[in-house]
C-alpha cells in the first residue's frame, strides 16, 4: 500500500475550512486539559469568560489585538505576492525606535497638533526602512527574503537594546534600562476609559484600505496576479522588482505601526517588553485569515482572546502558561492542514 | 462527521457561557512571575514562598507565570486587583510602572513590587540583600580557582545584577587578590540555550569556576560538562551538576511573604521599601559541596556569622572602580541609595556595564 496525493474537484469556501479547523484544536486542548487534571469544560469556560465575559476583559483583548492586527496585515500583504516576510518582529521594533526617537527628541519642539501624525509617520517609516534592505536584495538579486528578514529581527532587537541600555537610557532611572517617559503630548489618545488607543483605529483603517486596494485598484490587481503566477505577471509586463520592493516597504511599514502603537500607546517609553513575538504571531494570524485583510482583525481578536483567556486560566486553575502557546501552535497546524485537505485528498493505492 | 463536530463545538460554547463565576471570599494573594516556575531558579524560589502562604489559614494564592514585562503585565496585575485580591506581589523590575498605574486605581489593594524603587500609598517595594550571599559564594570561588579566571553569566546590566557581581568579586578578592571575574551579558533572564552558550564562551577563555545571574541551571551543566566548578543562584542547583556545584546563593522568601501577609491582616502594613538581609534569612548560601576543603568552609561560615552580626560589611571602603577611581572612601560604607543605583564595576571585574 502507498498513499498518493490528488487534487479535489470541489472545495469548501476558505473561511468555512478555517472555521472547521478550529474544532480539532479545541478537542486537542480538551484532551490536554483532562491530562493535566482540569475539567476541560471548566477550563474553556474560564478562558471564554476571561477573554469575552465583560467589556473590560474584551477591551483588553482588543488592546492585545492591535499589534497583532498590524503584524498580521504586514505578513498577509507580502504573502499575497508570495513574499514571506518573517521580519515583522524587527520591523515592529524599528517602528518603535523611530517613534520613540521622535517622541523623545522632536515632539517637544513641534506644534502639538503635529505630534501624533509625526509619530505615525515615523513608525511607518521605521518599519519600512527595516524592510528596505531585504526587499532590494530580493528584487535585485533574488536573495531569499525568509532568511534576510529573519536575520534582521535579531539585529533590530540588539540595536534597540543598545539604545535603551546606552545612549537613550533615562538618566533619572536609577540605572534601570529604558528611555525616559515621553511627554504627555506624545502619548497616543486612549478611548472608552480603557487601554484601547488610537492604534486600534489605525489598524482597522489599514485593514479596510488594503482590502479595497487589493480588490479594486490596478495596483491590487497586479499584486494578486503576481501572487497567483509570476510567469503570467512577467508576460503581462508588470514591473516585477519594483512591485516587490513596494509591497515589502508597505509590509514593513505596517509592522512598524504596530511598534509605534505599543511604544506610544502602551509603554510611553522605549523599554524591555516590546519584542515579545507579535511579529511571529502575525504569521499565524495572516494564515488564519487566509491572507484576506478583511479577515485579519477577526483572526487577531481570536488569537488575542486565546492569550488573554490563557492568563485567566492560570490564575483560576494553576495550569502552566505554555498551555496557550500549545493551543496557538495547534491552531496554525490545523489551519495549514485544513487548507491542504480542502484542495487535495489522500488516496491509498496499491504499491508495486 | 463535519456535522457532528460542529454540533459538539456549539454545545461546548453554550456550556462555557452558561456557567456562573464562583467568587472567592478568602484572603487572596496573587503572584506575577516573569519566567516559568520550572524546578529551579528565580520564579521557583518565589513560588516556594507562595506555597508557604497557602499553608496559612484562610489564605489562598494564585499566580501567573511567564508574563512579559510589556503590555501584558498591567493587564495581569489589573485582573488580580479587579478580582478582589488583597495583596499582589510582582516579582520582576519591569513590572514597576505597570503596577504603579494599577495601584492608583485600586487604593484598597496592597501592591508589592520586587526589585524596584518606586512606592505609592498602597504600594511598597521589597528585595533581599542578595549581595551578602554573593560575597560568601565569591569567597568559595576565589579559594577554588586555579586559573584565576572566574566566569559570570549575567542577565542584564542593571543595578541589581551589577551589585551582585561586585559583591561576588569583592568576596573573591578577599581570599584571592589575583583572580579576575569575567562577565558575559545574555540580555535575558531565562533562556537555557543562550545561557549555556555564554557559559561555554567563558570556559573557552579559561574560566574554571562559573557562576550566574540567570534563572536556569544551564551554566551549572556547562561547567560540569567541561570539568569545571560552578556556583548556583536562586536555589540549590547541586542536583543539576553534582560534580561541579560548589555552593549556591539562595533566596528564601517564605519568612518575608508570611510577614507581609500578617502585617496586612493586622492592618499594620506600611507602604515602604523592605530590604531584608542575611540576618533575617531571606538570603543564604546552600550547603557547600564535598570538593570544598574544610578550611575554606570554616572561613566562609565565619564570614557569614560576621555578616549576620553586622561586623562585616560587603561594600566597605576603600573600593575602587575598574579605572582605579575611588568609589567608596576608606572608612565609609556604601548607602542603600548608592547600592540601589549602582552602575559601575569594582576593580578586578572584566566586562562593561552596558
Amino acid at each position: 500500500m502507498a498513499i498518493t496525493i490528488e487534487e479535489k474537484t470541489s472545495a469548501l469556501h476558505p473561511l468555512a475550512t478555517t472555521a472547521l479547523a478550529v474544532v480539532p484544536v479545541f478537542l486537542v486542548g480538551a484532551v490536554l486539559f483532562a491530562l493535566l487534571g482540569t475539567d476541560p469544560l471548566e477550563a474553556y469556560r474560564v478562558m471564554v469568560v476571561g477573554a469575552f465575559g465583560s467589556w473590560f476583559d474584551f477591551s483588553e483583548v482588543l488592546v492585545k489585538a492591535i499589534p497583532l492586527m498590524l503584524t498580521g496585515l504586514s505578513v498577509a500583504v507580502a504573502a499575497r505576492m508570495l513574499l514571506w516576510n518573517i521580519g515583522a518582529e524587527g520591523q515592529l521594533v524599528f517602528g518603535g525606535i523611530f517613534a520613540a526617537g521622535t517622541a523623545l527628541f522632536w515632539a517637544p519642539h513641534m506644534p502639538p497638533a503635529l505630534v501624533i501624525p509625526a509619530l505615525v509617520a515615523a513608525g511607518f517609516a521605521g518599519g519600512a526602512l527595516w524592510a528596505l534592505v531585504p526587499a532590494v536584495l530580493k528584487a535585485r538579486w533574488n536573495v531569499n527574503e525568509i532568511i534576510t528578514t529573519l536575520m534582521f529581527n535579531y539585529v533590530a532587537i540588539i540595536f534597540m537594546e543598545h539604545l535603551y541600555f546606552g545612549p537613550w537610557r533615562d538618566p533619572m532611572g536609577m540605572g534601570f534600562p529604558g528611555t525616559a517617559m515621553f511627554k504627555q503630548v506624545a502619548w497616543l489618545p486612549r478611548f472608552f476609559q480603557t487601554r484601547i488607543h488610537l492604534g486600534l483605529f489605525i489598524a482597522l483603517a489599514a485593514a479596510a484600505l488594503l482590502y479595497f486596494a487589493l480588490k479594486y485598484t490596478p495596483w491590487g490587481y497586479r499584486v494578486r496576479v503576481i501572487g497567483l503566477s509570476d510567469r503570467a505577471a512577467r508576460y503581462a509586463g508588470f514591473a516585477f522588482g519594483r512591485q516587490q520592493v513596494m509591497v515589502m516597504l508597505l509590509s514593513g511599514g505596517l509592522a512598524g505601526l504596530a511598534g509605534m502603537g505599543e511604544v506610544c500607546g502602551i509603554h510611553m517609553r522605549l523599554q524591555q517588553g516590546l519584542a515579545v513575538g507579535y511579529g511571529y504571531d502575525g504569521i499565524i494570524i495572516a494564515f488564519l485569515a487566509r491572507l484576506n485583510p478583511a479577515a485579519v482583525p477577526v483572526a487577531a481578536v481570536l488569537l488575542a482572546g486565546l492569550i488573554v483567556g490563557g492568563e485567566q486560566l492560570q490564575t483560576a486553575t494553576h495550569l502552566p502558561a505554555s498551555i496557550s502557546l500549545v493551543l496557538e501552535g495547534a491552531l496554525l497546524l490545523a489551519i495549514l492542514g485544513a487548507s491542504f485537505f480542502n484542495r487535495y485528498r489522500l488516496r491509498r493505492t496499491r504499491s508495486r | 462527521m463535519k456535522k457532528v463536530l460542529s454540533v459538539m463545538a456549539t454545545a461546548l460554547l453554550l456550556v462555557t457561557f452558561c456557567g456562573g463565576m464562583a467568587a472567592a471570599k478568602d484572603f487572596q494573594v496573587g503572584f506575577v512571575y516573569v519566567s516559568p516556575i520550572g524546578d529551579a531558579g528565580w520564579s521557583w524560589a518565589h513560588d516556594q514562598g507562595r506555597k508557604a502562604l497557602d499553608k496559612m489559614p484562610g489564605v489562598k494564592t494564585s499566580f501567573v507565570e511567564s508574563v512579559p514585562e510589556g503590555q501584558d503585565a498591567e493587564r495581569v496585575i489589573l485582573n488580580m486587583a479587579r478580582k478582589g485580591y488583597r495583596i499582589i506581589f510582582a516579582t520582576s523590575y519591569g513590572y514597576m510602572d505597570p503596577m504603579l498605574k494599577v495601584a492608583k486605581k485600586f487604593p484598597k489593594t496592597v501592591f508589592m513590587h520586587c526589585s524596584g524603587f518606586k512606592t505609592a500609598k498602597n504600594m511598597g517595594n521589597y528585595f533581599g540583600r542578595m549581595y551578602q550571599a554573593r560575597f560568601l559564594t565569591g569567597m568559595v570561588a576565589g579559594a577554588m580557582t586555579k586559573s584565576n579566571i572566574i566566569g559570570y553569566v549575567a542577565a542584564f546590566p542593571i543595578p541589581e545584577v551589577i551589585r551582585g557581581i561586585n559583591a561576588f568579586a569583592l568576596g573573591v578578592q578577599s581570599v584571592n587578590p589575583k583572580a579576575q571575574v569575567r562577565v558575559v551579558w545574555t540580555k535575558t533572564w531565562y533562556d537555557p540555550a543562550t545561557e549555556k552558550e555564554a557559559a561555554k564562551s567563558l570556559l573557552d577563555v579559561g574560566a574554571d569556576v562559573l557562576t550566574q545571574h540567570q534563572d536556569s541551571p544551564a551554566t551549572q551543566e556547562a561547567a560540569q560538562e567541561k570539568g569545571a566548578y560552578s556556583i548556583g543562584y536562586n536555589s540549590d542547583m547541586s542536583k543539576f551538576a553534582p560534580k561541579a556545584h560548589l555552593v549556591a546563593a539562595v533566596w528564601n522568601w517564605s519568612p518575608f511573604y508570611r510577614y507581609i501577609v500578617e502585617q496586612v491582616e493586622k492592618g499594620t502594613w506600611k507602604a515602604k521599601a523592605y530590604w531584608w538581609g542575611i540576618d533575617k534569612g531571606i538570603v543564604n548560601i546552600s550547603p557547600m559541596g564535598p570538593m570544598v576543603p574544610q578550611a575554606v568552609k570554616d572561613k566562609v561560615l565565619a564570614a557569614k556569622k560576621d555578616l549576620i552580626s553586622g561586623k562585616l560589611k560587603v561594600f566597605a571602603g576603600p573600593v575602587a572602580d575598574q579605572k582605579g577611581d575611588t568609589k567608596i572612601a576608606d572608612g565609609k560604607v556604601a548607602s542603600d541609595k548608592e547600592l540601589l543605583g549602582m552602575t559601575w564595576f569594582v576593580k578586578g571585574v572584566v566586562g562593561s556595564t552596558q
